[in-house]
């Protein structure tokens, strides 16, 4: 199995497993968690996920909480906030901790698949700039 | 309805009030009214009988001392000469023409009566010489003192006099020296005295007759004489004062003398009512005060505790508004909370739907999908699950919006907006009812400060109370905006229908509160008195133009900001 670049984090089970389906058809390698707490783990566990898509209305741990969470931890990882309802407030809230972007629940899936596409791209080019800045510290210390 | 409800209450209100203030103005009133007129009373009771008594006292000692006089005249004409000289009738009138030229007219005649009571010689206007005067009960009594005054009595002569006798002891034996005082001359200082209007004075001896000329209410003795008698033996003094009811049953003042050792009295009498005539004007004067003063209390606390009542009232009902008021606000926000519970709720379960139906749709991009006959209607089916899911969203959307925004925290809208934002909720509603509301917003308004979420409940209520008016016949809603041009400096919004309007008695009560058409448990009433609260805190106006059939048009002034 590939390793996993997507994580779908929802308690609603029956609307992740539906989402999996629909998204791994599309190509994305996604896993799923239906808690904040679960999501830390599952990000814990596979570091390859890039992009997290992330429910705000949970119970337990809110979707505002799992960010501010998730960007302590794993600070290059990007997040897409799926809002039941779209209120201004909690999306501007979401950017300002650093949320890739938010959508309204139900969204069009082309719509998320480009979204994703969208973060998955700004994470590999961090990544490749992260990368870069290491191998030009390597070869100044080289002394090539 | 409230009005009866609660008008015992305010009835009893006032009446506490009124009895209150009237305890707490009168009491002061009375108590000083009271005690000035006592203390008036008795200091001008006690001035008056002072008055009265030294007056008395002083008419008394003047009769006392006329009569000693007299007799202090006639002794010394006693001594000075013999009885033989004394018994020549010659000698006596010279005598009498010399009493009467020192003591003015007041000795009549001058008579010498011997022991037996024989006159042996007379002076005088009448024939008395050698009359026996040995019966008569002055004669009687004066042989046994040394000095005599009798009382009044008519005698031999027929009119009323009295006689004063000095006894004259010579060589064994005694003679009588008699002069009679002229009446009128004694009589009038004692009719001299006049105090007031009612008050005379007059003289009694010890069997109550008159000792002057009566008084005109008098023709025989005055009855309860002896109270005087009694009073004046009873005090041992020779001055009382007293207060008694005479035959007429007048109330009187009397201040009483006696005279000539105890034998006479001398009575001043008047009328209490004319004695105390200035008392009475005093009290009159002090009732009167009272009357009118109280009169002005009466109305003065009448007419405040009303105006005070019906403050009270206004407050009260105000209050009260402001309650039912408070009551529906929160009322609306828990209806808010509640709809925004629900529509998230809603949300995921359609979202899920929507989903499956997407993944369906993936499904029957698969190959083996592609050659079913029935691919075009899945697909079609499909399309309107995702369609329908799309319009549920969009409602449960404008809901949570709707909710979210009851609060009454003020922002700078742009009021076009929401009504549109209003609009859209009601549109659904609005085409059941077969109304189509229509808009013609100004584009160019400026921002206001206001709070959505009540300016949303305005427009609401005025649109729900649109829809319901035209339930039955359907209709059209206009609703517009634009820069006030009656009132500078404010935007207006109009919202006109052309239902059946509203009736020319109920216009001007639609802005109270608890004023309703619609059937009991279908409306509070309070829907347009709390646009009519909003709006009024926002600094603007509302208000309606509408006749029966025309449909109706309410305006509101919302003021901009500068």
């Amino acid at each position: 199995m590939a390793k996993p670049d997507t994580l779908l984090v929802d308690d609603e089970v029956p609307f992740v497993e539906t989402m999996i389906k629909r998204l791994d058809k599309r190509g994305l390698n996604v896993i799923s968690a239906h808690s904040g707490a679960d999501a830390l783990t599952q990000l814990d566990r596979h570091a390859s996920v890039d992009t997290v898509i992330l429910d705000v209305k949970m119970p337990g741990m809110d979707g505002l909480e799992t960010l501010k969470e998730i960007k302590k931890r794993h600070p290059l990882k990007e997040v897409i906030m799926l809002t039941g309802h779209a209120t201004v407030e909690t999306a501007i809230e979401g950017m300002k901790l650093g949320a890739f972007d938010y959508l309204m629940k139900p969204c069009e899936l082309d719509v998320l698949m480009a979204k994703v596409r969208e973060a998955a791209k700004k994470k590999h080019d961090h990544d490749l700039k992260i990368e870069q800045a290491r191998i030009d510290k390597l070869m100044l210390t080289r002394g090539y | 309805m409230i009005k009866d409800k609660y008008s015992k209450y305010y009835r009893s209100l006032s009446w506490n009030l009124i009895l209150t203030a009237i305890a707490v103005s009168f009491t002061p009133l009375i108590m000083v009214i009271g005690v000035l007129l006592y203390q008036f009373n008795v200091s001008y009771q006690e001035k008056t009988q002072a008055h009265l008594s030294e007056l008395v006292q002083k008419h008394a000692q003047n009769i006392d001392t006329f009569l000693t006089e007299k007799l202090a005249n006639l002794r010394q004409t006693s001594v000075n000469n013999s009885i033989e000289s004394l018994s020549n009738s010659e000698v006596l009138r010279e005598k009498l023409q010399n009493l009467r030229s020192e003591y003015s007219n007041v000795f009549v005649d001058l008579g010498v009566v011997d022991d037996r009571g024989m006159q042996l010689a007379y002076a005088g206007p009448y024939e008395l010489k050698n009359v026996t005067y040995a019966d008569a009960d002055w004669f009687k009594a004066a042989l046994q003192l040394d000095m005599y005054i009798s009382d009044v009595f008519t005698g031999l002569r027929g009119h009323p006099h009295f006689i004063v006798a000095v006894k004259k002891h010579e060589s064994g034996r005694n003679i009588l020296l008699r002069a009679t005082i002229d009446f009128k001359a004694f009589n009038s200082l004692v009719q001299n005295l006049k105090i007031g209007k009612t008050g005379y004075a007059y003289i009694l001896n010890r069997k109550g007759e008159f000792q002057t000329s009566p008084p005109l209410e008098y023709k025989a003795s005055p009855t309860g004489y002896e109270f005087f008698w009694n009073a004046v033996a009873k005090t041992k003094n020779t001055f009382i004062i007293t207060q008694r009811k005479d035959e007429s049953g007048t109330e009187n003042l009397y201040a009483v003398a006696s005279l000539k050792d105890g034998q006479w009295l001398l009575i001043v009498k008047q009328q209490v009512k004319d004695a105390f005539s200035d008392l009475n004007r005093m009290q009159n004067i002090a009732v009167i005060i009272f009357i009118i003063g109280g009169i002005a209390i009466l109305m003065m606390v009448y007419y405040t505790t009303r105006r005070m009542v019906r403050r009270i009232r206004r407050a009260d009902k105000e209050k009260e508004f402001m309650n039912q008021q408070v009551i529906e606000t929160g009322k609306m926000a828990s209806i808010g909370e509640l709809a925004a519970g629900i529509a998230h709720e809603i949300n995921n379960p359609v979202a899920i739907m929507v989903e499956e139906a997407g993944w369906i749709g993936d499904l029957l991009e698969e190959e083996e999908f592609a050659q079913s006959s029935n691919l075009e209607e899945f697909n079609r089916a499909l399309k309107q699950i995702n369609t329908q899911g799309r319009r549920c969203k969009e409602i449960t959307h404008k809901l949570l919006s709707f909710a979210r925004k009851t609060d009454s925290t003020v922002k700078d809208v742009q009021l076009n907006e929401i009504i549109t934002e209003i609009v859209g909720i009601s549109s659904q509603m609005a085409k059941y009812n077969k109304v189509t509301i229509e808009m013609n917003l100004q584009p160019t308004l400026p921002y206001i400060t206001i709070s959505p979420s009540e300016m949303q409940q305005v427009l609401l209520n005025l649109i729900n109370n649109a829809l319901d008016a035209m339930e039955k016949t359907g209709g059209t809603i206009q609703i517009s905006t634009k820069i006030s041009e009656i009132e500078p400096g404010h935007i207006v919004i109009i919202i006109q229908d052309d239902g059946p309007g509203i009736p020319e008695a109920n216009l001007a009560r639609v802005f109270d509160p608890f004023f309703t058409t619609k059937p009991v448990g279908k409306g509070t009433g309070l829907g347009l008195s709390i646009c009519y609260g909003i709006i009024n805190k926002m600094g603007g106006k509302i208000d309606v133009q509408s006749a029966s059939g025309q449909g109706a048009r309410f305006r509101i002034w919302i003021p901009v900001q500068k």
